[in-house]
């Protein structure tokens, strides 16, 4: 029994290592040959060929063709091969083999040349191949150049593709590359047909097209209006797109900002506490991301990077939340009912996390890797895409809030804490042990603040300067929105974001900023407790 | 005038001190000959001038945080806005010996392909006109944006962050090269003041004494101020604002006056801070200097005026000494610094002489406050 | 409860017509005399405060409700209700505190109180002591009476202008009133907040005795006096009314009688009773608010 399987192990190592010179290599080797000719029709004839040939080596040596890097021999048996330049010479290789055929004088070979309509040929026929990639980006990218090579011949590929096509994004390219085609069709029935599909379509090959067909002046006056119609649409639909794309960007920094402001509204709102060192708490947390990540890669590898982050939000949260709970037992206690004090309190603190995390992991940025089920980018519709980190970001951010939100409005510490942020003396009175709360609520806040590095490790550089860059953003989100108003920090954190991306495009992203800012300030003054202020005789004294 | 002295001996000190630098450091610098022991170097003169305009700095921000309970973290602006009016002067006088050589232009313009001056860079080559902006910029910013805050009574932590956010909003818009202030580089380069070469040692003794007597004018209006009327409601505001305005104050008004006067102050501090150090850039915006400033005048004594100065000269002085020696551990003692000063030291160092001089201290409780540490004073009210 | 006094009819004299017509063409402001107080407030109808249906409500909850109250010129007028019942509320309101929803307090015929800013209202002469004593605890007594003087309060005048000797005595005058003076056990570089709850009690009043003003709106004085000093309070109250009108909120009910001719009684945000002290305490719903009736 054991010497048989022994013996199938010989034969089936002997068969792998035998290389039959079969017919269809000998075939290949053959139609290669006809390369050597002067006529360029000629050549794209046996460039058609060798795409068809399904040869191994096909794409490589239409590719070697396209790019110049296909010779032929001057003497001996003119063999085609492939040359790369070296000092005085050329090191040349066997195209229909890949077999080493050593170096060559300047002389030795001689390029086989291309024009431009066979360089455009060239190129759909590599497409064409491509189609038939296992990765469907690689697909839709063959799709793109067929359309962008204008090669009708190429059609007939495409539409027996389709039919096989399973990806919605390439079948779609796909489309969009027919549509290019028939745009050019002979009857104008087939053009226009393809501007009413056209119309859908937002890719920019289709709107030159449409374009060359609604200024070209010999098209019946039907077409014309139908692709200037056409063009309107797909105008209106890029603007539409554009503006969803714009709104989504700006929840996505709303989203960002409301994770990064929404401990410092509790801390602020329950103790009137100012922490400064809010920032340095998102840091820490950014930090457990990467130490989390680090540790687990190690261990785990590529199923660690995959994982890591779920084990890093709860580290995460326990790292900055117990530092928080550090800062408010060892500095902040003593300073109640000194807000200022505090503030410059924490911004010591801040300071020092800042140099120890610089000391400890250097003053660089560390890169966090994103895990492969969040790289990418899930396709609205064609035109529309949104990438997979900020979306889970946004989700992620609208979780955290939810989860706040239930803690402080179902739990018994959610109704001291509320307690105590309406009337600390009465809540005292009542028997809450409001030192506990105190802690707990800043242990809470600044849990949050260590979730938010999570979520932004995902996003920026992890630094220790990660936090600086988001302190006085959260605190105008924490103002705008209201002192202790969890959903005023919401509504303030999400239009403070999309204001900031409408903005963008017209004046530029620092001057954005500033109009943001000076808003604020201004805003700040017409309602001095926010959106949402508390309001009742508490707040009035 | 000798009102103002009496019960003041820490006033005495510090204008006794400013005597003798004004008189003593340009002679060690220029008359004592080099080789000497005595003799001080162009450098150390620029550093003590630079500690000078620290203290100015910090003696503005003490005016209205220690004096009218307005704790600005964004006083770093007025000083860079200050600073930036007289870099606009000194880049003028630089006139055609620019790199580029351009007859008119700085250097930073032509590189930005600019035809000719911006129009609010007109005037500056006049000194007169420049020193009027450095007092005018700063104070305009104040009054509008105390007419801004106050008028809506604004007050306390939130008017700390709006300040933060409005030096975070210079600083952004400095950064940019559109802006016609050098961008990141902000100016440098000066060759000149008042016709006279910026280098030499005359003319740095020059700035010495000048920073050396505005120091000295700074801390006798400063005390006019706090020792008139309007001073004493200046504390009343800082202390119960509500009932400041029942008793018929229009409580706004005496915070914008009072914030205005302290952004000239500071405003006049950047101008002599910035031939000194030879630069004048964004960075001077950046809510960092800001709040660190705030530390000097904790560190030497909140509502003192001299405590001010003297916490900038040792802050400035420790960081000038670290930053050399041990650049790492310059952050873990700043922020060690904020958080002792808070925790320990309320009053200050000026507190801390105070309690050692006088005998009533031992009560734990003096001008109707609860002094000495929370620790202390808990164990002190718990009897223990 | 009284008629309805009659506002705003009164023919206006020439000084009045002349001010309203510069506060009209206003330019300038250095340019015009500043009318004094006594022209601005117009009591020619014998009333100096009508409190016309005055609506204040926090989150729903209605401090104020409709409340209608006048205070003659000169009159002492004593202030009670339970907890809630909306006194300081109302306090708060006329002297600018707090905006109302609805209603009006107009000072004289021809001020309205809700519309002008609480610094104004006190320069105008209303004066209030607080419930809490708050006094500017790190200046000295003679500092706050200081503070508290009639006298311009614009800013420059204030940087500038020292004190004149008339001045000073006035200052040690009422600090001898109100027990504070030169022979008083604490020297007189104590601050205030050393003042045990008494004396801070009394350095408000003679803080509102400096103010001079027209209307004193006094509120709980007695609470953390000693019996004695409370008579002397009520001596001073009874004293102060006739030139001043005075207003008095007070929980403590034999001080009330001791120096009340007129009680208001406020409940629920509105006015209960009004009369004579005797009158209000045999007035069944008074008795009812106060002390609950059986079975309810």
């Amino acid at each position: 029994m054991a010497g048989n399987i022994a013996r199938l192990l010989l034969l089936t190592v002997s068969a792998l290592t035998f290389v039959p010179v079969d017919a269809a290599d000998d075939e290949f080797a053959e139609s290669l040959a006809a390369l050597n000719t002067r006529s360029f029709d000629d050549k794209a004839a046996v460039a058609e060929a060798i795409a068809a040939s399904a040869h191994p080596r096909s794409m490589l040596v239409l590719e070697a063709l396209l790019e110049g890097d296909l010779y032929r021999e001057r003497r001996g048996e003119e063999r085609i091969v492939l040359a790369e330049a070296i000092d005085g010479g050329y090191r040349v290789s066997e195209a229909a083999t890949g077999e080493a055929l050593g170096e060559t004088g300047r002389r030795g070979v001689r390029k086989i040349t291309v024009n431009n309509q066979l360089r455009r040929h060239l190129r759909g026929l590599i497409a064409g191949m491509r189609l038939d990639d296992p990765d469907p980006v690689e697909r839709v990218a063959a799709a793109e150049a067929i359309a962008e090579a204008d090669d009708a011949s190429l059609g007939e590929l495409l539409r027996a593709h389709r039919g096989v096509e399973q990806d919605a994004s390439v079948v779609a390219a796909i489309d969009a590359a027919l549509v290019v085609f028939d745009l050019d069709a002979e009857s104008a029935e087939t053009r226009l047909a393809a501007i009413g599909a056209a119309s859908e379509m937002l890719d920019p090959r289709v709107r030159r097209k449409l374009t060359a067909l609604a200024e070209n002046k010999s098209e019946p006056a039907d077409i014309r209006s139908a692709a200037t119609n056409a063009l309107t649409d797909i105008e209106q639909r890029a603007a539409r797109f554009e503006t969803i794309e714009t709104i989504f960007f700006g929840i996505s920094l709303g989203s960002i900002l409301v994770l990064a402001a929404i401990g410092l509204s509790i801390t602020f709102g329950v103790m009137g506490v100012i922490n400064m060192a809010h920032g340095e708490l998102i840091m820490l947390g950014a930090y457990t991301t990467y130490v989390v990540q680090t540790a687990m890669v190690a261990l785990w590898g590529d199923m660690g990077l995959e994982t890591s982050l779920f084990v890093a939000i709860p580290a995460a949260f326990l790292v900055a939340g117990l530092v928080g709970v550090a800062i408010e037992r060892g500095v902040i206690r003593y300073l109640y009912g000194r807000p200022l004090e505090t503030l410059l309190a924490t911004f010591g603190v801040s300071l020092i996390l800042q140099q120890a995390v610089r000391s400890i992991f250097s003053p660089l940025n560390r890169a966090v890797a994103t895990p492969d089920w969040m790289s990418g980018s899930w396709q609205v519709a064609q035109g529309l895409s949104i990438t997979y980190n900020r979306l889970y970001t946004l989700i992620f951010a609208g979780l955290v809030f939810a989860a706040l939100l239930a803690v402080l409005t179902r739990t018994r510490l959610g109704l001291e804490v509320r307690a105590t942020m309406q009337n600390r003396p009465m809540a005292q009175a009542m028997g809450i042990r409001t030192a506990r709360v105190d802690a707990l609520t800043f242990g809470l806040g600044a849990g949050i603040a260590g979730v938010a590095g999570v979520a932004l490790s995902q996003l920026t550089n992890v630094g220790p300067n990660l936090g600086q860059g988001y302190i006085v953003d959260s605190f105008m989100v924490v103002v705008f929105g209201g002192v202790g108003n969890l959903w005023g920090t919401l509504v303030a954190g999400l239009s403070l974001g999309v204001a900031n991306k409408f903005l963008e495009p017209v004046t530029g992203a620092v001057v954005a900023k500033i109009v943001v800012l000076v808003f604020i300030i201004l805003f700040i003054q017409k309602r001095p407790k926010g959106l949402f202020p508390q309001r009742g005789r508490a707040a009035e004294a | 005038m000798r009102r103002l002295f009496e019960s003041d001996p820490g006033g005495k000190v510090l204008l006794a001190v400013l005597a003798a630098l004004t008189v003593l450091v340009p002679l060690a610098n220029l008359a004592v000959p080099d080789d000497s022991p005595l003799h001080l170097s162009t450098y150390a003169v620029t550093l003590i001038g630079k500690y000078l305009c620290f203290a100015m700095l910090a003696m503005a921000l003490d005016l209205i945080w220690g004096y009218c309970g307005i704790l600005s973290l964004g006083h770093g602006a007025f000083f860079a806005l200050g600073g930036y009016a007289m870099g606009m002067y000194l880049m003028r006088q630089i006139g055609d010996r620019g790199v580029y050589g351009h007859p008119e232009l700085p250097d930073f313009m032509v590189f930005l392909n600019w035809q000719e001056l911006p129009w609010y860079w007109l005037g500056f080559d006049q000194f007169w006109f420049a020193m009027l902006m450095v007092m005018a910029v700063p104070g305009l910013l104040a009054f509008v944006f105390g007419w801004l805050a106050f008028r809506s009574r604004v007050s306390g932590v939130y008017l700390s962050i709006m300040t933060q956010a409005l030096t975070y909003a210079l600083m952004l818009a400095f950064f940019r090269n559109e802006m016609g202030f050098g961008g990141n580089n902000g100016l440098t380069d000066f060759k000149d003041i008042l016709g006279m070469n910026l280098q030499s040692d005359g003319v740095r003794a020059g700035l010495f004494v000048a920073s050396a007597a505005a120091l000295a004018g700074t801390y006798l209006l400063c005390r006019f101020i706090v020792g008139s009327k309007l001073g004493r409601v200046a504390t009343a505001v800082r202390d119960s604002q509500d009932r400041v305005r029942f008793i018929g104050y229009r409580v706004e008004r005496f915070q914008v006056w009072m914030f205005v006067v302290s952004a000239v102050l500071a405003g006049i501090a950047g101008a002599l801070y910035v031939p000194q150090v030879g630069i004048i850039n964004p960075s001077e915006f950046h809510p960092l200097s800001s709040i660190e400033l705030v530390v000097w005048v904790a560190l030497g004594g909140r509502g003192t005026l001299y405590g001010a100065a003297l916490g900038a000269v040792v802050v400035n002085y420790a960081k000038t000494v670290l930053t050399g020696a041990m650049p790492e551990v310059w952050l873990f003692a700043l922020g060690a610094l904020f958080v002792a000063v808070t925790l320990a030291l309320p009053a200050g160092l000026v507190g801390l002489v105070k309690r050692f001089a006088s005998t009533r201290g031992e009560s734990g409780i003096r001008d109707g406050r609860l002094q000495g540490s929370p620790l202390r004073v808990a164990r002190r009210l718990l009897g223990k | 409860m009284p008629d309805t006094p009659q506002r705003g009819s009164s023919v206006a004299t020439p000084e009045l017509r002349r001010s309203q017509f510069l506060e009209r063409e206003r330019v300038w402001d250095f340019l015009i005399e500043r009318p004094s107080r006594a022209e601005l407030v117009d009591t020619d109808h014998g009333y100096i405060l009508y409190v016309e249906e005055l609506t204040v409500s926090f989150d729903g909850f209605k401090a104020l409700d409709n409340l209608t109250l006048y205070i003659e010129t000169g009159e002492l007028r004593c202030i009670i209700g339970p907890n809630g019942a909306g006194k300081t509320t109302m306090m708060d309101v006329i002297t600018g505190k707090t905006r109302p929803d609805y209603g009006s307090v107009f000072y004289g015929q021809r001020l309205d109180l809700t519309r002008l800013p609480e610094a104004e209202i006190a320069t105008l002469g209303i004066g209030r002591k607080f419930q809490k004593p708050t006094v500017f605890e790190n200046h000295t007594p003679q500092a706050n009476l200081e503070l508290a003087m009639a006298a311009n309060k614009r800013v420059w005048p204030t940087l500038l202008r020292r004190l004149s000797g008339e001045q000073q005595d006035r200052i040690e005058e009422v600090l001898g009133v109100v027990g504070l003076g030169s022979h008083a056990v604490r020297g007189a570089d104590t601050l205030a907040g050393a003042l045990s709850h008494g004396e801070k009690q009394w350095l408000e009043i003679g803080m509102l005795l400096m103010q001079n003003p027209l209307v004193l709106l006094v509120d709980e004085p007695v609470a953390g006096m000693t019996r004695q000093e409370s008579e002397l309070t009520g001596e001073l109250l009874v004293s102060l009314a006739g030139e001043h009108s005075v207003v008095v909120v007070e929980h403590d009910m034999d001080f009330v009688r001791s120096i009340a001719r007129q009680v208001t009684v406020l409940h629920e945000g509105r006015v209960l009773a009004e009369g004579s002290f005797d009158a209000v305490q045999d007035d069944a719903r008074v008795r009812e608010v106060y002390l609950g009736t059986e079975g309810s």
